[in-house]
């Protein structure tokens, strides 16, 4: 894995732009569930090229807000924008075209496909195959079914997991599938990758080696969106991180100016941390 | 079986010569089947396999719904229903119109798979029971319509059917009559098996072809996980309609040939437990895997006729009928469909997948994978 191509994306110009230029923009989006404020008000700019962190404590409304994000919820005011793409109000397969991708804090992979079947079904958004070219099987659909099949592989060695082409999703190890709904997710060609919770339930080395495939994603030209609770993590690895408490951001900046925020100090770290 | 042994069988699976040979063995088989079993086991027995053949249609459509795509569909015979109901108004008395069967089959797949996607779009936010519910309400509804547009036009003749229906004839040679040419003479039953065997072996052709591409992939997908396909980019909807429409289309066909073959249609032959036999013959025999299909198709259509010779061994054993066949085959039927489920709950050829679903003996999975794919090499 260490040798591993590098990650080619058919969206490579996004990570040759000016780093301070936003390609995510959340603006002032507001979400109830009946009486409850689970987004309030909440804007981000996620810049071309970073990792930038979600954090807050246990129902803040981190995975509310991933969800509106990746158009599973439509908001009750507000927008989300992918570059000058209006995501807001678009279905979720349509938010995959548009290159946003995403993975679930509970995993959530096709269990009984193949760790290469995952991927695959991953590259259904770029590839066009219907069900005359099927049928027929003529050159242009042998040469797409080719090229998914390599690009598949090339991902799943990227993220590590190149030995368990053949391996069903379920019986993979559990870091091993966290790895695989990554590669599944890369597999759309994304400009931004959202992760919700990648580290949940890991243990520490395999916590480490995540942070190293991560680092290695943003070096490669992909922006990541990142939920984590592993304050370790989030520290070490984001460029810029947003706090959010009670459905609304309380604050936003880099891990050093974040982690100073008596704000954030209070609502979440407790006096301790710092 | 022991290692050299399995090895050799690899050998002799991938050895040209031999693939050869199974293809051929097979095509002879298939071509002289209907001669060996009308003059064995008597013509009757012809028109039984015909029906399985029609069956194995329906059940590869069944199939790409529930078995691919995991959408439970309990009124999948009305698909059937229209196929067979388009051929009979179109090439009967009852409008006096009499189309050829090359215009009239392609006719009924479009008009079923428009049916449904009438029949997905509104039940595509429901799944499992919900979805079984609706579509087994849908089955009824065009039964119903079919034995009640007798008033105030009359098309589909009510619950009397249509009778009179002309029989497949491809140019200018009817299937309905007794042909021969070249000293031999082939009945009725007979023409109609080389038909169907025909259009069995392209849905075989078909289902196999989708079963391994972007669309079938974005099934299974489906059946897997909806949200997760979704998320991945895949148009859910789109995607399940096809699925409805596929399947839809190759009852379509199996109708029109079945109300070319029988000459008379009437909404008898449409009902639940016709949809019900049909989901039984993809559950007996392995859901998405089509062979499995194609064996639950032949047992079911074929075993209940096979019981009809218990008053023979009856006879043979106890000198005397004890008790009468007719009553006790669908009860040995309704049995032994109960073992096979107990004994093989993913079927009796189960899918590769299905398979691993049930048990997974990681060493027979590692091998069955490296011969799936051969992407490493």
């Amino acid at each position: 894995m260490t040798h591993a191509a590098k990650l080619p994306t058919a969206h490579a110009d996004a990570a040759g732009n000016s780093s301070a230029a936003a390609v995510l923009t959340v603006e002032n989006v507001s979400k109830h569930f009946g009486g409850l404020a689970a987004l309030d008000q909440v804007s981000l700019a996620v810049n071309a090229g970073e990792i930038f962190g979600l954090i807050g404590p246990n129902g803040a409304g981190k995975t509310t807000l991933f969800n509106v994000i990746t158009a599973l919820y439509v908001p009750d005011s507000g927008c989300v924008r992918l570059r000058a793409q209006m995501l807001t109000g678009c279905k979720p397969h349509d938010v995959v075209q548009h290159g946003l991708a995403r993975t679930f804090q509970n995993i959530r992979l096709f269990a009984n496909m193949t760790a290469l079947e995952n991927v695959m079904v991953g590259r259904h958004v770029r590839t066009k195959a219907g069900v005359l070219g099927a049928i027929l099987r003529d050159h242009t659909t042998q040469a797409e079914e080719q090229a998914m099949t390599h690009r598949a592989q090339e991902l799943l060695d990227y993220v590590g997991i190149g030995r368990h082409t053949h391996q069903l999703a379920r019986n993979m190890a559990y870091g091993d599938q966290r790895r695989l709904e990554i590669a599944r997710a890369l597999a759309t060609d994304p400009v931004v990758l959202a992760l919700d919770e990648p580290a949940a339930g890991m243990n520490p080395s395999e916590t480490e080696s995540l942070m190293t495939l991560l680092t290695r994603l943003r070096s490669d030209g992909t922006t990541i969106l990142l939920i984590e609770h592993d304050m370790r993590l989030v520290m070490g690895l984001c460029d810029r991180m947003a706090v959010l408490d009670y459905g609304k951001k309380i604050a936003q900046g880099t891990p050093a100016v974040v982690r100073r925020d008596a704000r954030v100090i209070e609502a979440y770290l407790g006096g301790g941390f710092v | 079986m022991t290692p050299s042994w399995r090895r050799r069988w690899q050998h002799l699976k991938h050895d040209r010569r031999t693939v050869i040979a199974t293809w051929l063995v097979m095509g002879i088989v298939l071509a002289l089947l209907p001669f060996v079993t009308g003059d064995l086991l008597g013509r009757s027995w012809v028109r039984i396999i015909d029906f399985a053949l029609l069956y194995i249609m329906l059940a590869l459509g069944l199939n790409i719904v529930v078995g691919y795509a995991g959408l439970l569909d309990l009124g999948y015979i009305a698909f059937y229903a229209v196929g067979a109901y388009l051929y009979a108004l179109l090439a009967s008395p009852q409008f006096g119109m009499h189309w050829p069967v090359w215009a009239i089959l392609p006719m009924g797949a479009t008009v079923a798979a428009g049916f449904g996607v009438l029949l997905g779009a509104p039940t595509l936010k429901l799944r499992g029971d919900y979805l079984a519910i609706v579509t087994l309400g849908f089955g009824e509804i065009v039964r119903i319509f079919l034995t009640n547009l007798n008033t105030p036009i009359n098309i589909t003749n009510g619950p009397q059917g249509i009778s009179l229906i002309d029989p497949v004839s491809i140019g200018g040679f009817s299937l309905g009559e007794t042909q021969s040419f070249l000293g031999i003479t082939l009945p009725s039953t007979y023409a109609y098996y080389y038909l169907f065997l025909a259009l069995s072996l392209a849905i075989v052709f078909i289902s196999i072809r989708l079963q391994d591409s972007r669309i079938g992939r974005a099934w299974v997908a489906i059946r897997e996980d909806e949200v997760a396909a979704a998320a991945m980019g895949i148009n859910t909807r789109n995607v399940k309609l096809l699925a409805f429409a596929m399947g839809a289309s190759f009852a379509g066909v199996s109708g029109g040939l079945f109300a070319g073959f029988q000459g008379f249609i009437s909404p008898e032959s449409f009902t639940l437990f016709e949809s019900v036999i049909v989901l039984c013959m993809i559950v007996l025999g392995g859901m998405g895997n089509i062979a499995g299909v194609v064996l639950g198709a032949l047992l079911i259509t074929i075993f209940p006729e096979a019981l009809r010779y218990l008053g023979d061994l009856q006879q043979l054993s106890f000198g005397r009928v004890l008790v009468d066949p007719n009553d006790l085959r669908l009860l040995v039927f309704g049995l032994a469909l109960v073992i096979v489920m107990l004994f093989r709950p993913a079927g009796l050829l189960p899918s590769v997948r299905r398979r691993r679903e049930f048990s997974a003996d990681e060493s027979v999975l590692s091998q069955e994978q490296a011969s799936l794919y051969d992407t490493r090499r």
